[in-house]
């Protein structure tokens, strides 16, 4: 056995290993920067203005949204192709409730409005994703077919409530979930950076600590304060970044009351940290905590790695997968919120090919189709890499024929990297 | 004699048509291990799935320790004290040790999140008695040998406190050495006053570590005899020809 042939004294850590990081998301990492800087150059520095990156985040939320619920769905060997197709119905109808129906009963402006809107959205989502799950867990029907099926119902129950018209304008509430619209200003940016410095730092030195106690071996204190200071500079660089994003003189002009001024003029406002980048925030840290510390996420992923070993185990999966569709639906329908007051207004095309963008965002994030492995923050990454790729081709002015041939190759090629990657390095 | 710890009674099960376990009774009692023995498709492994809750059974009863017992699913299984070794394991192969050994009975923090350092804490003290190799703690599963995942499924058994142990073919991929830590198992656990149903297709294991052997050929029980009564070879000609050779006599 191999294991006898190890020599006694272990081998020296390497830096990374002492870090104890993930080289898989390091690599993601420096490819997300290296088509940030690719494209810098290309663009004579145009692609990392804070204006550039400030719309590039609110861009990319609605798709990673319902990335973090397509990992779960991936990790089980499942697919969702009707998530563009949910996200579109729950979106005709939040639109029409708070466009047509309420204003009926309550005044046009009534503070409740937007909230029974996303709370219908949100029931709505929630059901289609448990009927999918119903019919794929206890029908015994395949992800795949259930969900092409859902592909044309869904998108087309949205226009038929429409009558295919475009709902509009949307409720003011409503739209501070759409980027632009909805920003938290200088203040309360770094305010909120601060504190998740403050509780990333707490949550690194407690399970160090929580390791220490039970005796197992932890990382050099100079890995864990690395490790610390890195997280610090991430968030604080991504704060000071928004928080430079300036609101142009002529935006305050039309409502100085709003930025905090009486004039316009010296007003110097910033637009800071969106709404929708705060909810994506909290999906990502309510997310990853379902995957890692709850048992609805530990047999998501036993299911994922061995359907039958889950079963003997007194594991229900079948009533795991439409919990699982379920939050797929919810999540599809909160990203319909974000998508949907980003422009403004619903229309019948809003979220079109997003499952192929959400499904290649899980991929490129890690998450293996053969179930059992996938990371939140992987998908996460995918979804910016996918989104970088697209405008930064945009900006630089690439045809729109190209845009797509690279997208589709490059999903393609990190695939295949990821498959050269588990085989070298012995993983499954 | 004493009340069996486990008595199943005229037990059947259909598959499409196929009888694949037909009016089956047998016993076991507490620190004893019986073994059964049979062709593939025999039914061995079936009539156990039913006690496991792996399987519904058609028909029939079992009875635990004299009570009446209703078991459905596997979870209904683990109420009884009922643990199984499944031949293929039954471990999720992207999960750490841990992970596996609690998997569908997890540790939770006050908080109700699953507890991971405990687990862990829980895991490294099992497997220092079970196994004391036993390093890899931190890795999936799949990184692990052959007797290294069996030791892991043991431990979820005896971590457990299982009254009544089934083990199905719990040394097919191992190797001598590992076998025989496996054999030494048996042993002891029978002397902490377990149960233990040991399905295999190696005669003379079954004869080594048994009481007593059953022997199932399609889907019906040829006969339970005790290993010191009869010889291999009548065991054997039980297999084979589905004859019980000293009922004939």
């Amino acid at each position: 056995m191999s294991e006898a042939h190890e020599p006694a004294a272990p081998p020296r850590k390497s830096i990374i290993q002492s870090l104890e990081i993930d080289t898989r998301m390091l690599g993601m990492i420096g490819a997300f920067l290296l088509v940030c800087i690719v494209f810098n150059i290309l663009t004579d520095g145009r692609f990392l203005t804070p204006r550039n990156i400030f719309n590039l985040t609110i861009q990319t939320v609605s798709v990673a949204i319902m990335a973090t619920g397509m990992v779960f769905v991936i990790v089980t060997r499942n697919i969702d192709l009707s998530v563009g197709a949910i996200l579109a119905a729950t979106s005709a109808l939040m639109a029409m409730t708070q466009v047509r129906w309420l204003p009926e009963l309550f005044e046009i402006g009534h503070w409740a409005i937007p909230w029974i809107a996303v709370g219908v959205g949100v029931l709505l989502g929630a059901l289609i994703g448990a009927f999918n799950g119903w019919l794929i867990g206890y029908q015994g029907i395949p992800a795949f077919i259930v969900t092409l099926g859902g592909f044309l119902v869904w998108r087309n129950v949205g226009w038929y409530q429409t009558a295919g018209q475009t709902i509009g304008p949307l409720d003011k509430t409503f739209m501070t979930f759409g980027g632009i619209n909805g920003t938290l200003g200088g203040t309360t940016s770094w305010v909120l950076g601060i504190i998740a410095v403050i509780v990333a730092v707490i949550l690194i030195f407690k399970s160090r600590s929580t390791k220490t106690k039970h005796g197992f071996p932890v990382k050099p204190l100079w890995a864990e304060a690395s490790l610390a200071g890195i997280t610090t500079v991430s968030i604080l660089g991504f704060i000071a970044i928004l928080t430079n994003y300036a609101v142009p003189e002529r935006v305050v002009a039309r409502d100085p009351s709003k930025y905090g001024c009486e004039i316009a003029e010296g007003c110097n406002a910033v637009y800071g940290l969106p709404i929708s980048v705060l909810l994506l925030i909290a999906i990502t840290g309510i997310m990853t905590i379902i995957a890692k510390r709850t048992r609805f996420g530990r047999y998501i992923f036993a299911t994922g790695g061995n359907p039958d070993a889950a079963e003997l185990s007194g594991i229900n999966t079948r009533m795991l997968t439409v919990k699982i569709f379920a939050l797929m639906g919810v999540l599809c329908a909160i990203a319909a919120v974000v998508a949907s007051s980003r422009l403004q207004n619903h229309s019948n095309d809003l979220g079109t090919l997003d499952e192929l963008r959400v499904i290649a965002a899980a991929v490129i994030g890690g998450t293996a189709l053969s179930g059992g492995i996938g990371t939140i923050y992987g998908a996460i990454l995918g979804a910016l890499i996918m989104q970088s790729l697209q405008s930064g081709m945009a900006m630089v002015g690439v045809d729109a024929p190209l845009q797509n041939i690279v997208v589709g190759g490059v999903l393609v090629v990190a695939v295949w990297l990821d498959i050269q990657y588990r085989k070298r390095t012995g993983a499954k | 004699m004493t009340t069996p710890l486990v008595e199943m009674k005229d037990v059947s099960i259909a598959f499409g048509g196929v009888q694949a376990v037909d009016n089956v009774s047998i016993s076991l009692h507490a620190g004893e291990v019986v073994g059964l023995l049979g062709h593939n498709g025999a039914g061995k492994s079936t009539l156990i799935k039913m006690l496991s809750g792996a399987y519904k059974m058609d028909s029939g009863e079992i009875f635990i320790e004299g009570n009446k017992a209703t078991i459905q699913t596997p979870r209904d299984a683990r109420e009884y004290n009922i643990e199984t070794i499944y031949q293929t394991l039954a471990l999720a192969d992207n999960l750490d040790a841990a992970s596996n050994l609690f998997l569908g009975r997890e540790l939770t923090t006050g908080m109700g999140f699953v507890d991971d350092d405990r687990m862990e804490a829980e895991t490294r003290k099992i497997m220092a008695r079970l196994n004391p190799n036993f390093k890899k703690l931190k890795e999936p599963v799949s990184a692990l040998s052959g007797g290294q995942r069996q030791s892991v499924a043991i431990a979820r058994a005896v971590y457990f406190n299982a009254k009544i142990l089934i083990m199905d073919e719990p040394t097919a991929a191992l190797g001598v050495h590992e076998t025989a830590m496996v054999a030494e198992l048996i042993q002891e656990l029978k002397k902490q006053g377990l149960g233990i149903f040991l399905i295999s297709h190696d005669t003379r294991e079954m004869m080594e570590l048994c009481d007593r052997v059953a022997v199932m050929k399609n889907g019906q029980m040829v006969g339970t005899e005790r290993v010191e009564d009869v010889t291999e070879d009548d065991i054997l000609s039980m297999i084979i020809l589905g004859k019980n050779p000293k009922a004939a006599a």
